[in-house]
């Protein structure tokens, strides 16, 4: 246990669903635009999970009319209305950084199969 | 003088966000009740102040002073004896506690404590020094200070030169830091920014003696 757990515990959303590096997900964001808000959807590739407690934060690549957009989110930040989660993908590395120098169908994420039923055993 | 002070434990820093959604690092204090211990005045100890302790100490950890100090105003021992100098004293005797609730979110406070010790130093740490080439044939001088004046005008050393040397384990303030939050009912203290000191150290917390905008 953290000493700052007791702030801490406040802010640590329980509405985060499991997901890992390799999975697509898509982030709704709350934006502020003059007095008005709005929910964006922001969907990609998570390339990379890095920090723990409320200081986790996971970043997210896609791709926006040719060019490769990177954002990276607190974990825990209220600004994020949502996160759901598309496809879970099949990968070996916590960081996925080599999908920056990968374009096209090189740059596609295995799709995890979940085993089920005897499979699984 | 500052009008309100209290002493409180460093607990570690974290963040939290803002109203606008950003994130704001914040030092968190513990600040349990304090306990008045001795009220000095200006007629019989020439300064204003207010002596007080916090926590709890084991009575068979108190010295025979300690514990003749502490029965004698009456008041339950504790970690340690501090000294408050603040404006006003009226009103509060011995035995009063002192809560957090002096401090509200948005005040702006000074923070003392002793500071993480780094022990003997070299000028590159203890005053910022820029040190020397790591290479141009550099041997063996690369975090050397350099000159420490001229030559037989004056032929010596002014006195004051930066040089290596103890550094930390002192008295350091950092001024104007903002109250995020004073949660009186778990005894926490937000504090924007960092605060001097080890985690567990004892901090001083006054309200800010500077401090432009209020």
């Amino acid at each position: 246990m953290n000493p700052t757990d007791l702030i801490d515990r406040d802010a640590i959303r329980d509405d985060v669903p499991e997901f890992s590096p390799g999975d697509t997900l898509k982030v709704h964001v709350r934006v502020v635009e003059g007095t008005r808000e709005r929910v964006q959807i922001f969907q990609g590739a998570v390339i990379r999970r890095q920090g723990s407690g409320i200081r986790e934060t996971f970043t997210v690549r896609k791709l926006s009319f040719g060019v490769g957009v990177e954002r990276t989110f607190p974990l825990h930040s209220p600004v994020l209305a949502k996160i759901e989660v598309v496809t879970n993908g099949d990968v070996r590395r916590a960081k996925l950084y080599y999908l920056r120098d990968r374009t096209g169908k090189a740059a596609k994420i295995k799709e995890k199969r979940i085993p089920t039923g005897s499979a699984a055993k | 003088m500052p009008s309100k002070a209290i002493v409180g434990e460093k607990v570690g820093m974290s963040q939290v966000w803002d109203d606008q959604n950003r994130v704001i690092a914040v030092t968190v204090v513990r600040v349990d009740p304090v306990r008045v211990v001795a009220v000095k005045t200006p007629e019989r100890d020439g300064y204003r102040a207010l002596q007080v302790t916090y926590g709890q100490k084991k009575t068979q950890r108190l010295n025979k002073p300690e514990a003749g100090h502490f029965a004698a105003a009456g008041v339950d021992p504790g970690k340690r004896l501090v000294e408050l100098r603040i404006d006003d004293t009226d009103g509060i005797g011995v035995g009063d506690e002192i809560t957090l609730e002096v401090l509200a979110a948005g005040d702006k406070v000074d923070v003392t404590a002793v500071s993480k010790g780094k022990g003997f130093a070299g000028g590159m740490k203890r005053h910022n020094f820029s040190g020397q080439g790591a290479s141009h044939g550099n041997h063996k001088h690369h975090r050397a200070p350099g000159s420490v004046g001229a030559c037989a005008t004056p032929a010596r050393v002014f006195k004051g030169t930066r040089m290596a040397g103890q550094y930390g384990s002192g008295n350091v303030t950092t001024l104007n830091l903002e109250v995020v939050k004073a949660d009186t009912e778990r005894n926490l203290l937000l504090l924007k920014g960092a605060v001097p000191g080890p985690r567990g150290g004892m901090v001083v917390i006054r309200d800010a003696i500077k401090g432009g905008k209020r």
